[in-house]
This record gives structure tokens, C-alpha cells and sequence, in this order.
């Protein structure tokens, strides 16, 4: 598995906690439009997130993430930029 | 009679093929609005006082009403002195000052009021804004620059949120009164990059207090700069009434505190307090303070004398936080589900199964001749509906009796107990 891969399958576990309604997640899943979240279920996972790989994501960069993929690659930039 | 608050409509685009609606993104508020007061239902966000007889009673629809929801803490607007330095303002200095605070709306009055804020919080500089929320608006978005970060918690008010928005800085959250969260953020920013960490001495949906002690040393030990907004504190927490950082011991470790005159005070406007050295340069550069009117002469009047007031409130904040520990203890004792475990502040939020029941308790509680707030979405946490009460020092023994049995009767009539 790439590394890409095991973020992936990371976020896609934190993902269903927060999936209250059950909606089949791909890469291509909107946060807010296809998992219906609001702004603080949204802060929520993202905090998750940020604990899960100990990266900053600020609410600023959060706002121009809004789909599976694009998380993925953000996280990814993120820990590179470590 | 039309009212603009309940005939709006779904729909309807105004005359055109071509023009969109630019209303139709509130059309699910809306739907909601309707569905709600489609049951005859009063609605809660359109009540009209029409007279107020002292901080604690007004006319609502003709009847003697309670006031639980005013944030009106030391039941300051009544005060014989302070009205009496309002009309005498509005004598000698007019009904308003028709300009900025930098060119020719700074009266003697708004010196005044600035230096009975200084005297209040032992501090070197004060800065008058005309409403609390432009303080926070414009001390947030001026003090945080593009390459700053502003840390702030997840439950924060609107008007440090907008703050934010306002500027250009990097926002980071943390969850709610997380002391560790808050220093995990700290710890992955950038060590030599400017921080100010943005915390609330009582956060106003729940009333909970924040643990500042742990707050203000893991953001110091982070080289950040602390700002703390005391507006639901003012004249009764900490032992001058300068708020939670002064109850917790930590008030000489925060850089800036933004506090309100339309609490405790008692009228209307904003301030922040600092002992930062450079502190007044913020005059020529907050564009929240320099592009607006100044508060008119008879408000920067009752507010000094308020404030003056404040510091010798002794008696009636024990009476407050007596009244406080009384209602929360009696709501507790009926039965409600409330927003914290003990009382930690002057106001008790009552926790509501979902919107209609909160909005049918709250009618009935106006039926009963009690006035509080209906609190929901997305002003609250957790997508909670909450009935909030905010007690007075002027607020009688038996006042808080009655408002126990107001309680009980609309909760056994709507089906909340």
C-alpha cells in the first residue's frame, strides 16, 4: 500500500464516525453536499484529523477542502511541509 | 396588520426570466419559520416590549412579564444617578455626536467613560468601540495580520468568528474548554509566527466558564498573546468584578480583555483593555473604530457612572450569584436537564428536547408571564435548542420563587417535565 493509500484508508475510518447517515463514501464524496455536515461536525472531524496525522489544518485551508480526495492530498502536503 | 417577520414567502422571484433570486438560498429558513408558526405558535424572535418597568419587569402583549433574558446582570438601566447623568449629557452635549472617534465625535464624555474603564480594570489603556461586537470585530482583525494565527475555541461568539472573517489571518479552532487541544495547536504552529489565542470568560449559550488558569499558561509557554473576552462577567465575577482571568488569578498574564456597556453596564458599546505599551496606536489603524459614529453623549454618560457604580456593587453581586445558585438549584430539583452541573455564572441554560418543544416552552413560560431566551442553531452548541436565562441582582427572593413555579407549570402543561 502507498502511502497515499494508508491516508486514505485513515481518513475513511475517521470518516464513518461522523457518517451519521450512512452515505457510501468514495474519493469523490462531498463533506458538506453528500454527508450533509454542518459546520461543526465539520470542526469536529477536522479536529480528528488534525490529532490523527499531528498536522495544522487551519479553518482558512478547510474551507477550500471539500471533497475525500481533495483531504487526502491536503493532509499529505501537510506532512511533507513538516 | 402585515408583519415583514412572518408574511415572507417561498419562492417567488421578482419580475425578469433572468433574475435569480438571491433570496432563495434562505428559503429553508424560511420553510422552517413557517412550519414552526403555522402551529399558532407566538413567534420567540419577534416579541415587542412595550414598556419596561424596571430591569426586571416590562409589558409583553399587554401583560406583566418576568424578565429571565436580558443579560441585564447589576440592573444598571433603572439607576437613579445613572439616568440622571444621561439626561444631563443629553442636555449639555446634545442627542448624538454625528462623527468618527478620530475626527469630531471624541467628547469629554468618551474620555471619561475611557478613564472609569482604566480605574476599573487597574489597566493603562481603554478603547472605546460603539457596540461589543465591533470590539471584538475590530481588535481581532487589526491585531491578527496574514501571516498571524488566531487559535480560538470551537463555541466562540459570533462577533470573534467575524472578527476573523474580517481579517486575514490564519484561524485554528479548538474544541470547547480543551486545555489540551488548545496546546497541541500551539505546538505544531510555527514557533517564531505571531499567535493570539482568543477565550471567553463565560460562554454565553451554556454559561460555563473557561479554565483560564490552564489556558493562559500553556498560551504564554507558546510565546502567544492572550485576548479574553469578559462580556458575561463584568461587575460580579472575580473580586473587583473584572472577570473570570481575575477569579482564576491570571488576569495580569492576558494581553487584551474586550468587555461590553450593554450587560452589567447597563446601555450600549464596546471596549478593550490592555497594558500593552503600544496599545493606542489601535486608534489610527481599527477600521471598526475609525469608520463609524462615536456613542452618543448620554451613553458614554450613564455608562462611566455605571461603571463608577460597579466598583462598589458588593452586596447586590452576592445577591446575584445567591439568586444564580437558587434558580439553578430549583430548576435542577424540578427536573430539567441544564447546561452545566453547578452554576458557574448568571446564566442557566435549560436544555430542550428539539425546536418545537423549546418554542412551546417558551410561549408557555410567556403565558405564564416569564420572559427568557430561545436559543438554537447554529448559535448554539451541538445543534441544541436551549432556553437561557440570565438572572439580575435587582431580581427578589421571591421573584426567583415565582419564576420556579412558572417553570413548573409550563413544563408539566407542554409535556417538557
Amino acid at each position: 500500500m502507498t502511502d497515499r493509500d494508508e491516508r486514505l484508508q485513515t481518513i475513511l475510518r475517521l470518516i464513518t464516525e461522523f457518517n451519521k447517515k450512512g452515505v457510501e463514501v468514495t474519493e469523490a464524496t462531498r463533506f458538506a453536499q453528500d454527508l450533509e455536515w454542518d459546520s461543526l461536525t465539520v470542526m469536529d472531524f477536522v479536529a480528528a484529523v488534525e490529532d490523527e496525522f499531528d498536522v495544522l489544518i487551519t479553518m482558512n485551508r478547510a474551507a477550500e477542502i471539500e471533497t475525500v480526495e481533495q483531504l487526502v492530498d491536503a493532509v499529505g502536503e501537510l506532512q511533507g511541509s513538516k | 396588520m402585515t408583519d415583514p417577520g412572518i408574511e415572507m414567502e417561498v419562492g417567488g422571484a421578482p419580475d425578469g426570466p433572468a433574475a435569480r433570486d438571491l433570496f432563495s438560498k434562505f428559503d429553508p429558513l424560511i420553510e422552517q419559520r413557517r412550519a414552526l408558526l403555522s402551529t399558532g405558535l407566538t413567534d420567540p424572535f419577534n416579541l415587542t416590549m412595550e414598556r419596561v418597568e424596571s430591569p426586571t419587569v416590562a409589558i409583553c402583549n399587554g401583560r406583566r412579564t418576568i424578565l429571565l433574558g436580558t443579560y441585564n446582570y447589576m440592573g444598571m438601566t433603572f439607576d437613579p444617578e445613572v439616568i440622571a447623568a444621561g439626561k444631563q449629557a443629553l442636555d449639555e452635549f446634545g442627542s448624538g455626536t454625528t462623527g468618527s472617534r478620530v475626527l469630531n465625535g471624541t467628547y469629554q464624555g468618551h474620555r471619561e467613560v475611557e478613564a472609569a474603564l482604566r480605574e476599573f480594570y487597574a489597566m493603562d489603556h481603554a478603547m472605546v468601540f460603539s457596540t461589543g461586537y465591533q470590539a471584538n470585530l475590530g481588535i481581532i482583525s487589526t491585531l491578527a495580520g496574514k501571516d498571524d494565527y488566531i487559535i480560538l475555541d470551537t463555541d466562540s461568539h459570533a462577533s470573534i468568528y467575524d472578527g476573523c472573517a474580517l481579517g486575514n489571518a490564519q484561524i485554528v479552532a479548538f474544541r470547547h474548554n480543551d486545555v489540551e487541544a488548545l496546546e497541541k495547536r500551539l505546538k505544531r504552529l510555527p514557533p517564531d509566527a505571531g499567535k493570539l489565542v482568543v477565550l471567553e470568560g463565560v460562554y454565553s449559550m451554556l454559561g460555563d466558564t473557561a479554565p483560564l488558569t490552564e489556558m493562559v499558561a500553556v498560551s504564554k509557554a507558546a510565546g502567544a498573546m492572550v485576548l479574553v473576552d469578559e462580556a458575561h462577567s463584568m461587575g460580579f465575577i472575580g473580586e473587583h468584578g473584572r472577570g473570570v482571568a481575575e477569579a482564576q488569578g491570571v488576569i495580569d498574564d492576558v494581553d487584551f480583555i474586550i468587555g461590553t456597556f450593554s450587560k452589567s453596564v447597563g446601555t450600549v458599546g464596546g471596549f478593550c483593555v490592555s497594558n500593552h505599551p503600544k496599545f493606542e496606536i489601535l486608534r489610527l489603524v481599527c477600521r471598526p473604530y475609525v469608520f463609524t459614529a462615536s456613542l452618543p453623549p448620554s451613553v458614554v454618560a450613564t455608562a462611566a457612572t455605571s461603571i463608577r457604580k460597579l466598583m462598589h456593587g458588593g452586596n447586590k453581586r452576592a445577591h446575584l450569584l445567591e439568586n444564580s445558585r437558587r434558580l439553578h438549584g430549583g430548576l435542577k430539583q424540578l427536573g430539567f436537564t441544564l447546561g452545566t452541573d453547578e452554576p458557574q455564572s448568571a446564566i442557566i441554560a435549560v436544555t430542550m428536547p428539539d425546536l418545537e418543544r423549546g418554542a412551546a416552552m417558551w410561549e408557555a413560560l410567556l403565558h405564564e408571564g416569564l420572559y427568557v431566551n430561545l436559543a438554537r442553531p447554529p448559535a448554539t452548541p451541538q445543534g441544541m435548542t436551549l432556553l437561557r436565562c440570565s438572572l439580575c441582582a435587582e431580581h427578589t427572593s421571591e421573584q426567583v420563587g415565582e419564576i420556579l413555579g412558572m417553570f413548573e407549570a409550563a413544563g408539566k402543561r407542554t409535556g417538557v417535565l
